[in-house]
């Protein structure tokens, strides 16, 4: 089966050419699929969206047919026939996100989601995809909505016209609680660390088994095949998944291996660059003398001479696989808590940033003494929350006043 | 036929500062109004200013208008409301004594020697060739004319109602301008109707005085213009009282009869100007309504009961009013009313207030929505200050959101459209922090004097300030370190450092008027310059935070639409927005982004195409 959807205002025409008439809104129905010329293609389910209350907010169509290539090719230049070209890559969402079918937050959280590779990602972009990140912002916007219209309410309309109207208390309060809903979702990793996975960095002196390590965690994981272009910068990283869990697996081993002297400074510092950016450190090397952090591993058990380490460490043989199993759950363990978890929101550093403007905002509105100032705060912090959500408008924030209250002479 | 560039038509409030500006700068200017007695008419409350409003006439001010010398020369009454709060919404206020507020209008408009005043109705305008030629006047008179400013208020098909009563007119006792409204339906200019209303005016003989708490006039001498060197009539108090039970309860027995419940009116009023059966039916929960009386004028007794329009009969006024405490024997002089009239939907209008689709014919004041007098002086001010740069090949003064009032309500006008009347509020501007009251000359008087529509005196008088200002801020920018502020007796800790005197009037105990003391900054010559200048050191943090946004404001704003840009080409926008979006044909990106709905995406959208169009013109 493969499935081609249109979506445009040619939608409806390029339908009622191929299947004959347009089928009831919304109701899959059974076609011959025709050409003008090349006539009988294919049986299909159809299924007709008309605009603005479809995907895209445009009119759409679907098209189920049978999936071989030359069935899908030759509908497919039946369409083109009709002056319909391929959707560009995320053409849809970016359409969906024009016509206001969704908002900032859920587009991106969908883009990502899309291109998910393991179950972590998927679970947790879903949630943002499916709205529920953007309901909660949506949420915010209208308290902090409520907290303008409160100060605007005093701002605009002098104690002579506020006869009896107490002032709207607890917008302060109000405020502060937003902001500290703010701070746990800033306290999430960003929705890139999914993306990238978290950086997990093979470390120890020469001849400490770095590289055999790797190579056997790299046989025991599941590569992910098409890394985000980018993310992988040499020959060391491998992105893998550990338990559906996204990683970057980094071996400073190869660093260390070229040879010269030159090079071999060089490679040094990246390691110790590594180190500096690495989320988790295997550390193979004498237990203690590694960085503060790291996970202990006392590698090569299968050697002649070895010695455990202490509490909390690990033991494996990349010769044998022994230990591997513990190793692979470790590390899984550990990404599921440091990685964003299904249920918490995961946003994009771009929009932690508008997050932590508003929080920040919201934070000195409830404080200051001066209310102009504080209508001022509110005002930016709204600005960051519509440019998350990517909507505007002061007139918003009038109506809100304006249902609230009874105002003026 | 006699030809004049510019043709006014209506000597309310936005039409005497549309002639008067143009006069100014020089044009020969007709003003055509039904009585010229009238010229300066206030229709409902006799004040002028208020939050927001103030601001307004203030901006008015800066330009060389009427509304704030007029004011102050019919001033019986100051107050500068809001001054608990922050000093960007302060709103000053005064009442004026009606006959010598309109006299002092009267006065400025006959001492304009390009401009003339011509009694009579306008019947009709002569369009040709979809530009504005001329008018005729009911009488048979034509007149020949470059630009035509239409500020004709609550006229265009103007209908009173009160109790079950109608009648045609633009005002209690003034006929409406209906074979004109009539005019401008059939040439299909886009109208729609709006009302608003009054309350009785009150024989203030017949009220008792003395069981009512009382209001003074402000002590301290601010005048609504800087140019009124001092206050000239004498002050009286204003009293207050208050709606009870009683009265809720012979409002709401008699709200069938009100046209606003019957059905009568079904246009839209404003919603923060409520009447007093609206307060009563929709914030029934209320055990009473504030009321201000406010005497009209120092010779005569009528009162205005500030807080109770109304269009209820005349014998439920009465009835309602004699249940007011002070109101029991009362003499009801003028009974309430409202009116509802057509009003131009004012996305129509360019940001100069001309018709896109007409070329020549400008229109301001209530004519496009708006409520208030101060709301219709500075769009008078605006649509004869472009037509009169238009004419004279002038450019036109940068007025924008982020230098007045004015650019902001035009803009939301333009760009929003109505859906009630539009009164200003401070809310309704994202720059107010620099926007105050008292900066207004700073802000705009440079424009003004730009523009060519300031007199002698005025521009002499703004030089002579900002050289005060320069001293004052240079002055401020010297540094000094903390035990210089120690010597000179102000409490000052190493660790604060050396710093600008400026930043030192953030410490507890130092403020302009100490420094002046102690001879670190010049004496205050000018007056209110050494509150403004702390005022700007008070919020340049904050003002500072804006300069992003006003960069991008002003960059968006240069990206022009052509007045013909295809909006349905753009591709990406839904229906709904091409809708609005052509509709209300905004001028540039920036005015496209604040149309109601449009998205940044969807600019985003406009932007590439825009480019595109450019590219290939
Ligand atoms: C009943 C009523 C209630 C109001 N209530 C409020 C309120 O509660 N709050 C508030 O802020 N404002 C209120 N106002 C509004 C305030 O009066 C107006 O906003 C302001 O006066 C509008 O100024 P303007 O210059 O646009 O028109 P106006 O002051 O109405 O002046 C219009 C002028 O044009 C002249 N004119 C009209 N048609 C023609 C023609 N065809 N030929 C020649 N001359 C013509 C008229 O004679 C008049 O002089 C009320 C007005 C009325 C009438």
């Amino acid at each position: 089966m493969a499935i081609i959807r249109i979506s445009g205002p040619g939608s409806g025409r390029a339908l009622n050419v191929l299947a004959g008439r347009l089928p009831n809104s919304r109701q899959a129905s059974l076609r011959q699929i025709r050409d003008p010329q090349a006539g009988w293609l294919d049986e299909a389910l159809v299924l007709w969206f008309p605009g603005p209350s479809s995907a895209t907010g445009e009119d759409c169509a679907e098209i189920h047919c049978h999936g071989g290539r030359a069935v899908i090719r030759a509908i497919e230049n039946s369409l083109a026939g009709l002056g319909l070209r391929q959707a560009e890559p995320g053409e849809f969402t970016r359409r969906a996100f024009l016509n206001g079918r969704m908002d900032l937050l859920e587009a991106e959280a969908l883009g990502d989601m899309l291109s998910a590779e393991t179950e972590l990602q998927r679970a947790v972009l879903a949630s943002s995809a499916k709205g529920h990140a953007s309901n909660e912002v949506a949420h915010w916007r209208e308290a902090v909505l409520s907290a303008s219209a409160a100060v605007e309410q005093e701002l605009d309309f002098s104690d002579d016209d506020q006869d009896g109207i107490a002032p709207t208390p607890g917008w302060c309060s109000d405020a502060r609680r937003v902001a500290e809903e703010m701070a746990a979702w800033l306290a999430v990793p960003p929705a890139e660390r999914l993306r990238e996975g978290l950086r997990v960095v093979l470390a120890g002196p020469p001849n400490s088994g770095k590289s055999s390590l790797f190579n056997a965690i790299l046989d025991e994981a599941a590569a992910i095949v098409s890394p985000i272009a980018g993310t992988t910068r040499d020959a060391i990283e491998r992105p893998v998944a550990i338990g559906g869990v996204p990683f970057l697996l980094v071996d400073t081993a190869g660093l260390r291996d070229e040879g010269a002297d030159e090079i071999e400074r060089i490679g040094i510092s990246r390691a110790g660059q590594e180190l500096a950016r690495a989320d988790v450190v295997l550390w193979l090397g004498p237990e203690g003398e590694g960085p503060s952090g790291v996970i202990e591993v006392a590698s090569m058990m299968d050697a002649a001479v070895w010695a455990p380490k202490g509490e909390g460490s690990l033991a494996v043989s990349a010769v044998t696989g022994e230990g591997l199993p513990e190793l692979m759950s470790r590390l899984s363990a550990v990404g599921r808590d440091r990685l964003p978890k299904p249920g918490q929101v995961a946003v994009s550093r771009r929009q932690k940033q508008r997050l932590e403007t508003a929080r920040l905002q919201l934070l000195e509105a409830a404080e200051v003494e001066d209310l102009l100032i504080a209508g001022e705060a509110l005002r930016q912090a709204r600005h960051a929350l519509d440019a998350m959500l990517g909507t505007v408008g002061t007139e918003d924030m009038l109506d809100s006043l304006f249902g609230r209250f009874c105002i003026g002479k | 036929m006699r030809h004049f560039p510019i043709i006014v038509i209506g000597g309310g409030h936005a039409g005497v500062e549309a002639a008067c500006v143009a006069a100014r700068m020089g044009l020969h200017v007709a003003l055509v109004t039904m009585d010229a007695t009238k010229i300066g008419a206030m229709s409902c409350n006799p004040a002028i200013g208020g939050l927001g409003k103030g601001h307004l006439v203030r901006e008015v001010d800066a330009f060389d208008g009427l509304l704030g010398i007029a004011a102050d020369a019919g001033a019986i009454h100051y107050r500068m409301l809001n001054r608990s709060k922050g000093s960007a919404v302060w709103g000053p206020r005064v009442q004026a004594d009606r006959r010598l507020f309109g006299a002092a209008v009267r006065e400025r408009v006959a001492s304009e020697p390009t401009l003339e005043v011509i009694e009579g109705e306008v019947a009709g305008l002569r369009i040709e060739g979809g530009k504005v030629r001329g008018v005729s006047l009911a009488d048979g008179m034509q007149l020949a004319c470059d630009a035509a400013v239409l500020c004709t208020g609550t006229f265009l098909g103007g209908v009173l109602f009160r109790g079950e009563e109608r009648f045609e007119g633009g005002r209690i006792a003034e006929g409406a301008a209906a074979r004109l409204a009539r005019q401008l339906r059939d040439a299909s200019l886009p109208l729609a109707r709006l009302k608003t209303g009054t309350p009785p005016r009150l024989d203030g003989r017949t009220i008792d005085w003395a069981r009512l708490a009382v209001q003074p006039s402000d002590p301290d001498q601010w005048t609504m213009s800087p140019l009124s060197k001092e206050r000239v009539n004498p002050q009286v108090f204003c009293a207050m009282t208050r709606t009870n039970s009683r009265v809720h309860e012979i409002i709401r027995a008699n709200l069938s009869r009100s046209p606003l419940y019957s059905g009568a009116i079904d246009a839209q009023g404003p919603r923060y100007c409520p009447s007093i059966e609206d307060k009563i039916d929709r914030f029934g929960d209320r055990d009473g309504h504030q009321i201000f009386l406010e005497p009209e004028g120092l010779d005569t007794p009528l009162v205005y009961p500030n807080g109770i329009s109304t269009s209820l009969p005349v014998d439920v006024q009465e009835a309602f009013l004699r249940a007011i405490e002070g109101l029991e024997q009362v003499r009801v002089a003028e009974p309430g009313y409202a009116v509802e009239y057509d009003h131009v939907d004012p996305r129509s209008l360019d940001r100069s207030l001309q018709m896109k689709d007409l070329e020549g014919l400008y229109c301001a004041g209530q004519i496009n929505g708006t409520t208030g007098y101060e709301e219709a002086a500075a769009q008078g001010l605006v649509a004869g200050l472009h037509a009169a740069c238009r004419i004279a090949g002038r450019d036109e003064p940068g007025l924008d959101r982020a230098n007045s009032y004015m650019a902001v309500m035009v803009d939301d006008l333009t760009l929003h459209g109505v859906s009630e009347p539009y009164r200003m509020l401070t809310a309704r501007a994202e720059y107010r922090l620099r926007l105050r009251a008292n900066n207004a000359s700073s802000r705009l008087t440079p424009l003004a004097i730009q523009a060519g529509c300031v007199s002698e005196a005025r521009r002499r008088r703004f030089e002579a300030r900002e050289e005060a200002r320069e001293a004052l801020q240079l002055a401020l920018g010297r540094e000094r370190s903390p035990s210089e502020m120690r010597t000179l007796g102000f409490a000052a800790t190493d660790d604060a450092g050396r710093q600008p005197l400026g930043d030192w009037t953030r410490y507890p105990g130092i403020d302009l008027t100490r420094l002046a003391e102690v001879g670190l900054v010049p004496r205050e010559t000018e007056h209110g310059l050494h509150s403004e200048v702390a005022e700007d050191l008070h919020y340049a943090p904050y003002v500072a935070r804006h300069e992003a946004e006003l960069r991008e404001l002003r960059a968006n704003e240069k990206i022009a639409l052509r007045p013909d840009f295809p909006f349905h080409e753009v591709p990406g926008l839904s229906n709904e927005m091409v809708e609005r979006l052509s509709r209300t044909r905004p001028q540039s990106l920036a005015q496209a982004g604040r149309v109601p709905g449009i998205t940044p995406a969807a600019l985003a959208a406009l932007l590439v195409h825009a480019r595109k169009h450019v590219a290939a013109a």
